[in-house]
């Protein structure tokens, strides 16, 4: 038996054409969800670099700001240096975990509902639509020749997918840099032109990819439609068609034929311009506008609901399996739903997931919980080693490095834990009234220091001896503490 | 060529036409305009090479005149207009105003280390560590010609028995053997004396023979005991550190003919804020007094 039939011979194109897709607009269920998650990630993008945060005189006010020019990322009432980035790679590996998790649990929720690329084109749709109008209009429109009027519709169209784009690249800069003064800046000339740059380069891709590249992103660009399909299993809910309960298609008033009616309201409503009928595909982002326009129609015929749903292949599986010899009648869609199980939330890979989501949300919390704002470290001179005094005595030197974190001065008796007799002195530091030497920080800066300490020639000591340095504050609580070594000679 | 376009019944995607072995390909083209945005990097890369020298034939420069040199000499040259503020407050302080200064001193010490490696570490060692044979380590707190911030400045700028600086600091140390000042045995003699005044002596006897010999040679410029003198040169004797090791050899050596340093006058090669930089960096290795 072969599946292939036979066509004429000739040279097959290397290159793909892209259709054209006129997405209709939709209302229900799924299509309310989206607006609000729309509502709310975009509010959350336009507006975060307007909320401002006091943190005293000659720090930024700005609640979430990364500060590349003196180095440091706030974020309300947390300020990170550059050596802690690594809280930046735990979200981040808590994103892409949290990513598989939700994937595994739920289908492609990421894709069809809070990507920025799902988001940014549907916002850029809504506008095509308030100006050009709905699926057909819009069909019409582009088969004509070009006209006054449609020459004002395409250019109110693309003025406004600008004027978005531009909202968008800036707010993007508005995150490194003081969003007022740069909305100021932009009218009164002061933007710099890496601000320009970066402003034109947002802008560019977000008018790029939302107006005209939308779903050949998600096709050909994004990895992530590709390497997904391994966090997905039966259990996992994906978009899809019941073809036990739509098959064989018909008219509404035919005989012997499933619910679907081949009306075609799920192809004409789908942002990527598949059809969901036709099985699972790379190409569904699993946005479920096609549930809402089914279910639309599945009313008007005063069937139930659910044709196309949000299921896991497993259920599927179990419908088709009961419903396998019976002819198409409404009993059908009962036993076929009735067929159907609870999902099993709990699967190896779930809870896989949710352990390393669990261990990693516990390192980090315990790396921040500890995080101090003063930290201490200690570099041991290795060249030379050890210097022979002119007495005898041998002497190790250290360049002590005291970050303090917060916006004040701040001071710190310096103490070395030691074998007895060990002489410590700080060059170019006070003392205190028990003669410790005092360390007088810089604020939100770093200090460095040179330590010496000296053991008198009749301390005999080992080649290497463990010195602790400890900073203590007015309280005298240990700030901080470093472990270091004292050597000597050998013996 | 492809012999046989076949629809395939289960994708409905035409097959390329091309078998292997029974093996056929679907045909599943990229977009078009991904075609494009390849022109599109051809053409970028044909802009390039009009304007920036991308092709290494010599006058094939680009329209913009680009070069990388060029370049790197502006960076270089802005980079030391941005330390010019700093650096005419080097100049113009003395090293104990800079190390009286947190910011003054902290930059001192950052650039000195820097030029203390290009310039000094050849024979002192990284970090001032020194070696054995005449290269004084300049991290402990024994100083041939003093340890203080300006008398430091002084050696570097001047330099040590350096022939075109007259301002160098200079003695001379008499070659007591080949001069004939000294017999073999007298030599040996004073250098157990020298070696007792730290109490390393190994031959006592000698040792006792050698003070005459210390009192009528040594001492007008090392001192009674031995503790020597920062204004010639003259090293401490009775202390634990020796420029060429506690060896009787080297010590017999030294006396019979020294081996005397000479280090250049850096004034001439560095100029004034580099040289108090390095003072005040070489002073906080830890011996500075």
């Amino acid at each position: 038996m072969s599946h292939m039939g036979t066509v004429e011979p000739e040279q097959p194109s290397l290159y793909a054409d892209r259709p054209r897709i006129y997405p209709r607009a939709v209302s229900g269920r799924v299509r309310r969800v989206k607006w609000a998650v729309l509502c709310l990630l975009l509010g959350i993008y336009y507006l975060v670099p307007w909320l401002r945060w006091d943190r005293g005189p000659g720090a930024p006010d700005q609640a979430v700001l990364v500060d590349m020019g003196h180095a440091r990322l706030f974020f309300f009432w947390i300020e990170l240096w550059p050596q802690e980035v690594y809280f930046l790679t735990g979200i981040l590996v808590l994103a892409a975990i949290g990513l598989f998790a939700a994937t595994s649990l739920f289908g492609r929720v990421w894709c069809g509902f809070t990507c920025p690329q799902t988001v940014w084109t549907d916002l850029f749709m809504w506008v095509e639509r308030r100006i050009e109008g709905d699926r057909n209009a819009r069909m019409k429109l582009d088969a004509q020749p070009m006209s006054a009027r449609k020459f004002r519709l395409k250019a109110a169209k693309h003025a406004a997918w600008l004027f978005i784009a531009a909202a968008t690249g800036g707010a993007w800069i508005m995150y490194f840099v003081d969003a007022p003064s740069f909305v100021r800046d932009i009218f009164t000339g002061g933007v710099s032109l890496q601000a320009w740059f970066f402003f034109a380069l947002f802008t560019a891709t977000t008018y790029v990819l939302a107006g005209f590249a939308r779903e050949q992103v998600c096709t050909y660009m994004c990895p992530w439609p590709r390497f997904q399909g391994a966090m997905l299993d039966d259990q996992s809910y994906v978009v899809t068609y019941r073809p036990w309960r739509g098959e064989p298609r018909g008219k509404a008033k035919a005989d012997n034929v499933g619910d679907c009616v081949d009306c075609a309201a799920c192809v004409h409503v789908c942002p990527t311009g598949i059809d969901i009928r036709d099985g699972q595909q790379l190409e569904c982002i699993g946005c479920g506008l096609c549930v809402d326009a089914c279910n639309d129609i599945m009313r008007k015929l005063h069937r139930p609901e659910g044709l196309i749903a949000f299921e896991t292949l497993s259920n599927l599986a179990a419908s088709t399996a009961a419903t396998q010899s019976m002819p198409a009648c409404a009993a059908r869609v009962d036993v076929g739903m009735q067929a159907r199980r609870v999902p099993k939330l709990i699967r190896s890979r779930t809870v896989l997931y949710a352990a390393v989501l669990g261990l990693v949300t516990a390192i980090m919390l315990v790396a921040f919980l500890m995080r101090e704002n003063v930290s201490l470290s200690v570099l041991r001179d290795r060249a030379p080693l050890f210097v022979r005094l002119s007495d005898g005595g041998i002497r190790n030197a250290y360049t002590i490095k005291l970050s303090n974190k917060e916006r004040e001065v701040v001071r710190y008796a310096l103490v070395a834990d030691g074998p007895a007799g060990l002489q410590l002195v700080v060059q170019s530091a006070e003392q205190d009234a028990q003669g410790r030497p005092l360390l007088t920080t810089r604020p939100d800066g770093i200090t460095e220091w040179r330590v010496l300490l000296t053991a008198p020639p009749r301390l005999a000591l080992g080649q290497s001896v463990p010195v602790t340095f400890r900073l203590m504050d007015a309280s005298g609580r240990v700030a901080a503490r470093h472990e270091s070594v004292f050597l000597g000679p050998e013996r | 060529m492809p012999t046989k376009i076949e629809k395939d019944a289960i994708s409905g995607t035409d097959t390329t036409g091309h078998e292997w072995d029974g093996l056929k390909e679907l045909n599943t083209p990229l977009p078009r305009w991904w075609l494009y945005t390849f022109y599109a990097t051809i053409v970028f890369a044909a802009v390039w090479v009009v304007l920036y020298p991308a092709i290494p034939i010599r006058g094939l420069t680009g329209v913009l005149g680009y070069t990388a040199r060029e370049a790197g000499t502006a960076e270089l040259a802005e980079a030391r207009t941005r330390a010019e503020p700093m650096m005419a407050r080097l100049r113009a302080a003395t090293p104990a105003q800079i190390a009286a200064d947190p910011d003054l001193r902290a930059y001192a010490i950052a650039g000195g280390r820097v030029a203390f490696a290009n310039n000094c570490a050849a024979c002192h060692g990284a970090g001032g560590q020194g070696a054995t044979g005449g290269y004084p380590t300049l991290a402990d707190d024994d100083w041939l010609w003093g340890g203080t911030l300006d008398a430091i400045r002084t050696t570097i700028t001047h330099g040590i028995r350096s022939p075109d600086d007259e301002e160098a600091r200079t003695s001379v140390m008499p070659r007591f053997l080949g001069d004939g000042m000294l017999t073999r045995p007298q030599i040996h003699d004073v250098a157990q004396h020298v070696l007792g005044l730290s109490g390393l002596a190994t031959d006592q006897a000698a040792a006792q023979r050698g003070a005459a010999v210390f009192a009528e040679n040594c001492v007008s410029c090392h001192g009674d005991q031995g503790e020597g003198n920062a204004e010639l040169g003259a090293a401490r004797l009775n202390d634990r550190i020796w420029l060429n090791g506690p060896d009787t050899r080297a010590i017999e050596a030294f006396i019979a003919n020294p081996r005397l340093g000479v280090m250049p006058a850096f004034g001439q090669r560095l100029d004034a804020a580099t040289i108090n930089m390095l003072a005040v960096y070489v002073h906080s290795l830890g011996g500075g007094r």
